[in-house]
């Protein structure tokens, strides 16, 4: 039977003959899904997009062949080409609130696809098959429903069941569930493993999220800087990587269920255009050799059927798994740090009533130590957090520090209160002022909270910025010249310039790579040691709380549904909703065999 | 949206009669906000202590004839009683009297005077407008679609330009190609009283081009930019994505969506074209009421001016609420928020 | 520099090299013009001849010296207005987006109702009420104007004020006036810069219009507008009386809107104003 993609040495340009893509060749049987997985950088949406024959402004496929069911997608034939799309293989997009015609009815949107692609050769499902596919309703009054009627999962499943219209061989699936909470995306991956099983569906599914794809995927291949790495069944790769950069990878996932320090990876990935001579990985290899920089390892095939681009794979230590690091706490102290008592807080919007946004919340930090807020959008979690530090007024209860009760609102706070508590954002490309140089940014806290001369605070943003891992020269930067882990760098440094005893992280690794999230967290770990610095971390991800902090407050629509030491809620949950959260988060493979050192 | 807020949103009772409560409401707000503006009016012509009976007269009045004539004219009375009064018959369409007419000595209701020059002006108006809405979205979509290619070089180079002219340049260059070059049509288009601007096509051909002119430009440049912005759209990329003919894209998927900002796009322009009558009117000498308007701040005409003014504003306003309309029918999004 | 950046395109360099010319023309015209511009020198709307290269107008007086000394009025009117528009402006703007409660939604249903009103209009009401005087012009045209910088700066303001840096400085405790001076101000620059062009060129078109209808500056002024105004009947005798002032008001208006325009695209940003 022939296969479903079998795609070759495929080389995409941007318009100045730079690669972004060079020599991935992919292949998937009927029936099978591929895992494409890679951090931002990788290239993975271009493969995605190309396997339409589709490639963005001021791109072009100048290389390769795209081979879908037997037909190219990569002939110059416009026409043909456009054919294809949608018919031989389909496209489910990242964001469906956007990838959907707001001005169209859901059933105008069915039959869009239906209608463009009627012709004798062609089998296409009515609306009423493709939705009952997906587990959505297909009466009549749905399908007069507006996009923007349908929740985040209903718009997904809309967009499945487009893809789905003409029963394609391939479908390609471009990070479909990352927009979604937890839950949501649980149910999807669900609805996609029964598509596969009922209709023998192809996909390949391109992502960052190495968990999800080990719940899903037969076979993975990991994209890094526009080439393949490394390629094999799904639970082969992530139990026993052979390239140094997925073992880096799985290293640094979080998990829940078995927590583990995360590690980083040294370095930054090249962009397109900064890619050496030889293998693109080499300068943060802990395996490299000689022959690394010299020339690109060929993609090498082992005994069990594995590719592997690595000329030392064979070398590849186990994946180490470190426990989490003890807490620095001093939980024995009679007063903590920070209490928190029966806060209440609301959203007043202009026209609406006011939204209840948290409602009862009390719980102690101590002093040094880590507490997280756990919840999805819309739980409360980030109010809560702006409450703390005083951007947010509380229509309840108080907040306390060292058993001084906090004034609402920074303004209201005196400057010691102000210096002890500082925030740090989840966007790390809106929390610096464009307009102002790294060194003047970090400086401000020192001289504006502890009255440092612009002597004392030249010196000080020297040390903060050797303690967050940055070169010296960054000072001088402007933010736009940083990428987002080392604008969070900066936001830290920035926190920490002011000498506080409480940070305020909210979502700060929501928007990173993995890895790079690893870097940070690893960071963070460091500054409680070494500081002695108490942390309050808001998230939505179990693992990354799971591997940082040691007491967890799980929060849905505003009300604490459990609290406990991290250990108890993950392995013995006594709520319900704390349970639906952990049996839908998607983690990687039993690491019974991976060796976790005592 | 949660599973939760969906369901909610489906079970919310419609209201009775949505589209019909949005259309009161909004026309009660454009009669709030024709209030705000009678009493601007009405404060910013009369503020200065000099007064129309005055200006009427001349400087050789005598102390009676001026008292008389402020009687006449109502002008002896509180500021606040003389507002109200104005306001009142503003409502039952009485608009009081002209002061020229007292400056020949007798009563000559307003209406009168700007009913004929009312009706040449929208006529003006009107073919200027039928012919600015249909061109602006024809060639703001073409330079649109054609971006970064000669059509749109030409169509947007053009357009910067044109919009950069005030009215009156636009008219007189006009002129200087039509009548002094060329000479097609006269500058000067004069409609005797009570026939019909329509009677003698031509002289209308340079004010309505004129007209055409300014507020075609800016419409076509907004037009084109929220055309590119909607082809940018990721429900466009998506369509090609399914393989849907380019036809369709554009026009179900782009043009469907740019709609709505065009309507609005284009109300904006019509209201600039409202104002520009005044100038163009002047510079023709066309009789409707831009022109009754400047002869009459030229003579202080109070009562003339204040009434032309509020007609203006309404006429104004008015444009706003049937595009608001509009647009709302156009955008699933707010229609079924209502 | 990259605030010149505009300068490079060729948009920019030619409505650059254009604006200059012409600001050149209207400042520095009155000490080179041959004649002075009030007095009758010759025959009333004669054509051009040896020493009067574009004629007489309908007085007799040297249409070239006219023109020379008629562009300053426009330009400094223009500016003023201009300028005090976005004092104005800007200072709401600003106040408005930074607080976003009652004061915002107050501030901006004024702007919105002040923005329904015919500017013109609105012009010659103030004209009715207060005479024609320079100072009645610039002010009203930027009373007109004010609104409309005052939209866009709170637009901008309440885009930047959400940001997290914004957001670090008030936890900071800083005061409103330092967050405005130092986290909003620069970060609205681009907004503001974006829309000069399109202001200024509004503004000149407003105060040429007022002074085209008679309601601005009086004769003897020999503002480019009002010579177009006076010598309307005498078009077929002398057309360069008309030609030369409505040429000189197209190059400028023409000049600022495609610099403004190259500023606005050079930031990222459309100079078309926003439905």
């Amino acid at each position: 039977m022939e296969a479903a993609l079998a795609l070759e040495d495929l080389r995409v340009e941007l318009r100045n003959g730079v690669a972004i893509v060079e020599g991935v060749s992919i292949s998937v049987a009927p029936g099978e899904i591929l895992g494409l997985v890679g951090e931002s950088g990788s290239g993975k949406t271009t493969v995605a997009l190309a396997l339409l024959g589709y490639c963005g402004r001021g791109v072009s496929i100048t290389g390769g062949t795209v081979t879908v069911a037997g037909h190219r997608l990569d002939t110059a034939d416009e026409r043909a080409t456009r054919r294809l799309r949608g018919r031989i293989v389909s496209y489910v997009p990242q964001d469906p609130a956007s990838a959907l015609n707001p001005a169209l009815r859901i059933g105008a949107s069915l039959r869009d696809m239906i209608d463009e692609h009627r012709d004798a050769t062609t089998v296409v499902a009515d609306p009423t098959a493709t939705l009952g596919a997906v587990d959505l309703p297909s009466n009549d009054a749905f399908l007069r429903r507006f996009p923007h009627q349908l929740s985040g999962g209903q718009q997904q499943r809309v967009t499945i069941a487009v893809s789905l219209t003409c029963e394609p061989p391939l479908v390609v699936l471009d990070e479909p569930t990352t927009g979604l909470d937890v839950v949501t995306q649980a149910r999807v991956l669900d609805e996609l493993r029964r598509l596969r099983a009922d209709r023998g569906l192809a996909m390949v599914y391109v992502t960052h999220d190495l968990a999800v794809v080990a719940s899903l995927a037969d076979r993975v291949a990991v994209m890094y800087a526009g080439r393949i790495v490394e390629e094999g069944a799904t639970a082969d790769v992530l139990k026993r990587p052979f390239h140094p950069y997925t073992r880096g990878l799985v290293e640094s996932i979080p998990d829940h269920l078995h927590p583990h320090a995360l590690q980083s990876m040294p370095g930054t990935t090249p962009g397109p255009g900064e890619r050496p001579q030889g293998c693109a990985f080499e300068p943060r290899c802990p395996q490299r050799r000689p022959e690394c920089v010299e020339r690109v390892p060929p993609l090498e095939a082992s005994a069990t059927g594995r590719l592997v681009r690595c000329f030392a794979w064979r070398e590849t230590p186990l994946v180490v798994l470190e426990p989490v690091p003890t807490s620095t706490s001093r939980e024995a102290e009679a007063l903590p740090l920070l209490r928190v008592e029966d806060l209440a807080a609301e959203h007043r919007s202009p026209r609406g009533p006011a939204v209840v946004a948290a409602r009862g919340i009390s719980f102690a930090l101590a002093r040094g130590g880590c507490t997280a807020l756990v919840g999805e959008s819309g739980s409360g979690k980030t109010t809560i957090a702006r409450c703390v530090a005083g951007l947010h007024a509380p229509t309840a209860g108080q907040i306390v520090l060292d058993g001084t009760p906090l004034a609402a609102l920074a303004r209201g706070r005196t400057r010691e209160e102000r210096r002890r508590i500082q925030i740090i954002f989840q966007n790390p490309y809106d929390s610096l002022n464009p307009k102002r140089r790294i060194a003047d940014e970090i400086a401000r806290p020192a001289r504006v909270l502890r009255g440092l001369s612009v002597a004392e605070a030249r010196d000080e943003v020297a040390a903060l910025l050797e303690r967050v891992r940055l070169p010296a020269r960054a000072g001088n930067r402007f933010p736009g010249e940083l990428s987002g882990g080392e604008r969070q760098r900066v936001a830290i440094a920035r926190a920490l310039a002011a000498g506080p005893d409480l940070l305020v992280c909210d979502e700060i690794t929501s928007a990173l790579d993995v890895s790079v999230q690893a870097a940070v967290l690893e960071l963070l770990h460091e500054l409680r040691r070494e500081l002695g610095v108490a942390v309050l971390f808001i998230s939505h991800d179990l693992g990354v709380v799971a591997s940082i902090a040691e007491t967890l407050l799980v929060l849905e629509h505003g009300l604490v549904c459990e609290e406990g030491a991290t250990p108890t809620v993950l392995e013995a949950p006594a709520h319900p909703y704390t349970q639906r959260l952990l049996a839908a988060a998607p983690r990687l493979p039993d690491p019974d065999e991976l060796g976790v050192s005592a | 949206m949660s599973a939760g807020a969906a369901a909610a949103e489906t079970t919310r009772r419609p209201r009775s009669f949505p589209l019909l409560r949005f259309v009161i409401l909004r026309i009660l707000a454009g009669l709030v906000t024709l209030l705000v503006v009678s009493v601007f009016v009405f404060v910013g012509t009369e503020v200065l202590p000099g007064d129309a009976a005055g200006a009427v007269l001349g400087k050789n009045a005598t102390p009676e004839q001026l008292a008389e004539l402020r009687g006449q004219m109502g002008l002896d009375r509180p500021a606040a009683a003389r507002y109200l009064d104005w306001l009142g018959g503003l409502v039952t369409g009485d608009l009081g009297n002209s002061a020229s007419g007292y400056a020949e000595g007798s009563a000559r209701p307003i209406w009168n005077e700007i009913e004929g020059p009312l009706v040449n002006s929208l006529t003006l108006a009107l073919l200027a407008a039928v012919l600015m809405v249909p061109l602006s979205l024809v060639l703001g979509v073409l330079a649109a679609i054609r971006a970064g290619r000669s059509a749109d070089h030409a169509i947007s180079f053009t357009s910067l330009s044109v919009v950069s002219l005030p009215e009156f340049v636009i008219g007189s260059l006009l002129i200087l190609v039509f009548f002094s070059w060329l000479g097609w049509f006269l500058p000067i288009s004069l409609v005797p009283p009570g026939e019909s601007p329509l009677a003698n096509p031509s002289q209308l051909v340079l004010p309505v081009l004129t007209l055409l002119g300014a507020s075609l430009a800016g419409s076509i440049r907004m037009v084109r930019a929220g055309m590119v912005q909607a082809l940018d759209a990721e429900y466009v990329h998506m369509a090609r994505l399914n393989g849907y003919r380019e036809r369709l894209v554009v026009v179900r998927y782009a043009l469907r969506n740019a709609l709505a900002p065009a309507v609005q796009v284009i109300a904006q322009n019509l209201q600039y074209l409202v104002g520009g009558i005044i100038v163009i009117e002047y510079l023709f000498s066309y009789p409707g009421i831009g022109k009754e308007l400047v002869d009459s701040v030229a003579i202080r005409d109070v009562r003339e001016v204040q009434s032309i003014a509020i007609l203006i504003a309404a006429l104004y306003i008015a444009i706003n609420i049937v595009a608001d309309l509009i647009v709302v029918l156009l955008v699933p999004k707010l229609r079924t928020s209502l | 520099m990259s605030r010149l950046r505009f300068a490079r395109t060729p948009s920019g360099a030619v409505g650059l090299a254009l604006l200059i010319a012409v600001i050149a023309l209207a400042l520095l015209g009155p000490f080179v013009a041959p004649n002075p511009p009030d007095e009758p020198i010759g025959v009333p709307l004669t054509g051009p001849s040896a020493g009067l290269p574009l004629g007489t107008d309908f007085l007799g007086r040297d249409v070239l010296s006219r023109v020379l000394f008629g562009g300053r009025s426009v330009l400094v009117l223009a500016g003023a207005a201009t300028v005090l528009a976005y004092l104005l402006g800007a200072a709401v703007g600003l106040f408005a987006g930074h607080n976003r409660r009652f004061t915002d939604a107050f501030l901006m249903r004024g702007a919105d109702i002040a923005l329904s009103f015919p500017p013109l209009i609105f012009l010659l009401v103030l004209t009715t009420g207060l005479g024609t005087s320079v100072s009645v012009l610039v002010v009203g045209v930027a009373l007109v104007q004010a609104p409309l910088v005052a939209r866009i700066v709170r637009t901008a303001t309440a885009e930047q004020a959400v940001r997290g840096f914004v957001e670090a400085a008030v936890a900071r405790g800083e005061r409103t006036t330092a967050i405005v001076r130092r986290e909003l101000l620069p970060n609205v620059a681009p907004a503001i810069m974006a829309d000069v062009g399109l202001r200024f060129t509004y503004s000149i078109i407003l105060v040429a219009s007022v002074n085209f209808l008679g309601l601005g500056l009086q004769p003897p002024s020999s503002d480019w507008a009002l010579m177009i105004s006076e010598n309307r009947s005498g078009l077929d005798l002398n057309p360069l009386v008309i030609l030369a002032p409505a040429a000189l008001i197209a190059l400028l208006t023409i000049a600022v809107n495609t610099v403004g325009d190259a500023i606005a695209r050079s930031l990222g940003r459309s100079s078309v104003e926003a439905p």
